[in-house]
Formats: structure tokens, sequence, C-alpha cells
């Protein structure tokens, strides 16, 4: 489904993705975990086009996507949902969620799909459809994320990248988006990469994972297997030094 | 509505769920239909004031000054599209609007071109050269984009100034005709009241479809957050160029009519201090209010006539309101709508969100 081959991604002079290579196969939850300024967020931005790679291939069913705009990129099929949310803030709710759908207007499918997905949205996060008139930038934190997939969601992809979506929320709330990632795989089958400093839950929610250190990818593990990782326990899980020793 | 259901999780609760959602689906669907009815509405009656304006204004001298509100309406509105809702700055659409109408002057007065094909020939001229232009320069954002577009405005008041043999210099250009239709020429305040804010309505009607489509709401997007709004699809950069070279187009059709309304053009209309004057209209009015733009425009055309005695000051006086406007009243004059409303209305409410609509 999507492929990274020997990405190298530099800002200026500072080198943030070093010969980083990852796949994800259809369907597939794969999460991304790394210390503060490991490069996960540049890697989304880098599949997404916002930050181009300066050399490596990207494949995204067998295409290959590096030289495209983002525009075109979420043209075929992926969306983010970028770290902080980033909602349209003086913009309501409903107008948020109609620009996730900004390029279906144009094609040749009716509005009424696209209403219809509306719908769909509003049924997955009904405390959207309350607030639907409502500014974006009203909005609370974990009500803000909810509408950041939303909109996400509105694209229709068919890969969608998460960067934390889980930052600052309560545990009800994380439960509840975790929830609905499950839910979109299971019923769209969407893949979905997923960002996240809550390695623990993210980890018991994806089937394989990859840990990132100082823009290198240092190990590929199907999660489960990472979960029981002494290393990743230590540096990720939170369990200190003297807790994995006294087992 | 339901509000108790929501307090806990955010699972939809199968039992009112499908209900609620119908309902509020259908009152989407209404309000969506409310809300461009209100604007047809709004649009009908400012049109029928313009066409009654006339009536009440009996001295020729106010007529005369209503024109230049219809000029600088359209220069607002414009500036508005790309200031107000996609965010960028210019200081130099003073520069555009003095190349429509040096184009229509050159071509009228100097070539014996009809009119109205150099008002297209220009408005075509200036939109192209601001596409251009327009791919460098909004590359820059903030006060980058700000010196670009004044050093632009002013490179273009030099041009005015230096290329004496075509434009006429700093004594500016004289014998531009009037436009006509048919037999009747526009030689008077009267009939051009009515063609310069035919013009000035047509602008009205663009913008504000504008602003409610789907271009409308990337545009805002932009003005938001350029990368979450490129993460949406949408090409930020073309967007922002496009509007750019639609907005210089539009002020280039007010030169051309200002040119044909004065029948005399010089470079002193066309300085920084107009962009400035420009800017400021658009604030006072309201960013991302389309009707705001007229009432600014309204405002800083009638208040330098009812401040003679400042003349030379002006720009200080623009300054002024600029710092009082933007410490006391961001949102512009139209953000005082809601309150005024509910005042008449005897009920005291508060003022609604900072953005306020077209
Ligand atoms: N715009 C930028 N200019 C320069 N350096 C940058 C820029 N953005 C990121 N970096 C650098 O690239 C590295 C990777 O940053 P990135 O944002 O991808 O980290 P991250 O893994 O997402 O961190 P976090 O968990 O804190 O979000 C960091 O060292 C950061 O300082
Ligand atoms: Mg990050």
């Amino acid at each position: 489904m999507l492929k990274l081959k020997n990405i190298n991604t530099y800002y200026g002079q500072v080198h943030a993705l070093k010969t980083v290579s990852m796949h994800l196969n259809k369907g597939e939850i794969v999460t991304l975990i790394g210390a503060n300024g490991a490069g996960k967020t540049t890697i989304l931005n880098t599949i997404s086009g916002i930050t181009p790679p300066r050399d490596g291939e990207i494949l995204f069913e067998g295409e290959g996507i590096v030289k495209l705009p983002p525009d075109r990129i979420v043209r075929r099929g992926v969306s983010q949902v970028p770290e902080g949310r980033q909602v349209f803030k003086p913009l309501s709710v409903e107008d948020n969620l109609e620009l996730g759908a900004y390029l279906r207007y144009r094609s040749r499918e009716g509005r009424g799909e696209i209403r219809k997905d509306l719908e769909k949205v509003y049924e997955l996060f009904p405390r959207l459809l309350e607030r639907r008139k409502q500014m974006a930038g009203t909005l609370s934190g974990g009500e803000q994320q909810m509408l950041a997939i939303g909109r996400a969601l509105m694209a229709k992809p068919r890969l969608l990248l998460l960067d934390e979506p889980s930052m600052g929320l309560a545990p009800l709330v994380v439960q509840e988006i975790f929830r609905v990632l499950e839910m979109l795989r299971h019923e769209h089958g969407t893949t979905i990469l997923l960002v996240e400093q809550n390695a623990k839950a993210a980890l018991k929610l994806a089937d394989r994972g990859y840990v990132l250190e100082t823009g290198k990818v240092i190990l590929e593990e199907v999660a489960s297997e990472l979960l029981e990782n002494k290393e990743v326990q230590r540096a990720y899980l939170g369990r200190d030094k003297k807790e994995i020793w006294e087992r | 509505m339901a509000e108790g259901r929501m307090r806990g999780s955010a699972a939809p609760n199968n039992l009112y769920f499908p209900l609620t959602l119908t309902l509020s689906l259908r009152e989407r669907e209404f309000s969506r239909q409310y809300h461009l009815k209100r604007e047809l509405l709004k649009f009908a009656i400012f049109t029928i004031l313009v066409l009654l304006l006339p009536l009440a204004a009996k001295e020729g001298y106010i007529l005369n000054v209503l024109v230049f509100v219809g000029i600088h309406s359209i220069l607002a509105i414009a500036l508005n599209l790309l200031l107000g809702y996609a965010g960028q700055i210019s200081l130099g659409h003073a520069g555009f609007f003095g190349l429509g109408a040096y184009i229509s002057g050159v071509l009228t007065a100097t070539h014996g071109q009809n009119p109205w094909l150099a008002m297209c020939y220009a408005a075509g001229a200036v939109g192209i050269l601001a596409f251009v232009i327009g791919f460098p320069i909004l590359k820059l954002k903030g006060h980058y984009l700000a010196m670009a577009t004044l050093g632009l405005g002013i490179i273009i008041y030099i041009l005015f100034n230096e290329t004496v043999d075509l434009t006429g210099g700093p004594s500016g250009l004289s014998g531009i005709p009037n436009l006509t239709l048919g037999t009747l020429t526009f030689d008077n305040d009267l009939k051009n009241y009515y063609l310069v804010w035919t013009f000035t309505l047509v602008a009205i009607l663009l913008a504000v479809n504008l602003a409610n489509s789907r271009i409308g709401r990337a545009l805002r997007a932009i003005h938001d957050s350029e990368t979450a709004a490129r993460l949406m699809g949408i090409n930020a950069r073309f967007l922002k160029v496009q509007v750019f070279a639609l907005s210089a187009l539009l002020c280039s059709v007010a030169g051309s009519l200002y040119a044909h309304v004065m029948t005399f053009v010089a470079p002193a209309s066309f300085g920084f201090n107009f962009s400035v004057e420009l800017v400021t209209m658009v604030i006072i009015g309201g960013l991302g209010s389309i009707y705001g733009s007229v009432l600014g425009a309204a405002i800083l055309t009638l208040l330098p006539e009812l401040l003679r005695a400042f003349q030379d000051y002006d720009i200080i006086i623009y300054g002024l309101i600029l710092i009082l406007m933007t410490m006391f009243l961001p949102g512009g004059l139209v953000s005082m709508a809601p309150v005024f409303m509910s005042l008449l209305r005897g009920r005291r409410k508060q003022p609604g969100g900072a953005h306020a609509e077209a």
C-alpha cells in the first residue's frame, strides 16, 4: 500500500530523516514511536508532500508520489490529521468538515455522497453535530481532535496519517478515538499510520510498529513484540530500569 | 436539544440518535436556504438603496462624491478578497488601480481606442501581470509580503512619473473621453453615478458569491493555517495567486472607470498613500465583510470632504483610525452590527464572534 525507500529529508541543514525505509500493508494499523524530535512528524509531512524529501522514493499503491504537491497526494487518497489538530478556528465545525471534502466537490461524485459522509461523521462524533455551527476555535481540545479526525475522513482516505491524536486528552476520549480508528479499519479497510506518545495504547491497537531515533528507524516489529521488548519498555513505555530488573 | 445525551460518552445513543440526526439535517438544509435568501435580500435592499440615493442627493456635489464612493468600494472589495479572506496583505493596490486608469487613458486619449475595449485590455493586462508577479511575491508572508507589494506599488508609481512620453509624467494625462453607450454619453454626475454603481453592484455580487462558495471557505482556511489548508487538498499557492490576480483585475476596472469619469489622470492619485487608504477602508469596514468594505469606502471618501482643514495630514488621520480600530474594534464596523441590531430590538445581546459574515 505505502512504501518508503531510503528517504532523506532536510530542513535546510538539519538532516531530519536519515535513509528511512518503511512500509504499510493494506488495512494495517502501524504505529510510529520515538522521542521528541525523533522525526515522526517529519515522516508524516514527507509522505503528504508538505516537506518533500531530498532523495528516496515513496510508493503509494504502487505509484511514486515523491514529486507531487500535497493536493495531488490528498487526491490519491492520503489524509493527514496534523499535529496539534490545526482545525480552522474561525470557521464553523461544519465548514471545517466540508473543507475536508474540498477536492471531492469538483470531482464527478455528487454532493449527495458528500452529504452522506457528513452524516456518517456526525454519527461517529455526535458532539460535532450538536456544535456544528459553533466556531471550531471554541471547541474543547477533545472536540477539536474529533473534528480534525472527522475532517480528514471527509476526504474518504484510503491511508490515514494521524499525528499524536491523543495529545492532551482524557483517557476516556482517547479510548473513544482509538475505537473509531479500529472501526475505520474494520468497516472501510482504511490503512492507518499512527504517531503516538502514548506508546502503550498505540501498540495495543496496532499490528506493527516502528521505533524512530534521531531520524533513523532502529526497530521494526509486530506490535505485541514491541510491547514486550525491554528497550522499548524502558525508553517509551515508562517503566524504569528497576522494574525491569526485578522481573 | 439533546443536551443530556451528550454529556457522557461520544458514542451514538441508538435510541435517540437517528431522530436527532434527521431533524438536524433537515434544519441544516433549511438554514442553508435561509442563508442564501438572506444574502439575496441584503443585495436587493442594497440595490434599491443605491438606485434611490440620487433622489435624496439633489446637490450635484454630493452625487459627485458618491461616484467616488462607488469606485472606492470596488477597490476596497477587491482588496478585501485578498486581505480579509485569503489573509494576504497588499500595500501596492493603488498601483493596479493606476495601471487600469493609465492603460485606458493612453489607449483612448492617445490612440483613439474604443473605451470599453480599452477597459477590457487593461483588465486583461493587469490581471495577467498580477498573476505572473503573484507567483514569486505570494511565497512571502506577513511583513515581507507587505514590503514586496509596497515596492511593487512604488515601482508602478515611479513609472507613471517617469515615462513622460507615454503618460505625460507628473503633470498627468488629459483628454480622456467619457464612456458611451449607443447615443448615451456618461458626461455628468448622475449618469456616472449609475454607471459606476452598476459596476459596484456587479462586484458585490461577484464577491459575495465567491465568499460564500467552496473557494471562499478555502481562502478562509488558508488565512487561518496554510499548512492545514494544504493538507485538505487546497492548492494554497495557486489559489492565493488567483485571488491576487482577480483582485488586481477588479482594481484595474475601477481604474478605467476613474479615468473615463475624470477624463484626466495624474500619478498623485495612485501613490503609496492611496494604498494605505485602501487598507484602512477594508479594516474600518471589517476584514472579510463585503458590505463592510462599501461602508469603509464611504467613510473614507466622505471623511476628507468633512475634514477639509486637515487636507495635507489625511494620512496621519488614517493612521490614527487604523490604530484605534485595531485596538478597540478589530472586527471592523460591521462587527458592531449585531450589537446595533439587538439595541434596535431593545434586547442586549453579546456581540457575535469577531468573524463577521459577508
Ligand atoms: N521547520 C523546521 N526547521 C528546522 N528544523 C526542524 C523543522 N521542523 C522540525 N525540525 C527538526 O527536525 C527534527 C524532527 O522533528 P519532528 O517534528 O519530526 O519530531 P517529532 O518526532 O514529531 O517530535 P515530537 O514528538 O516532539 O512531535 C527535530 O530535530 C526538529 O528540531
Ligand atoms: Mg511531532
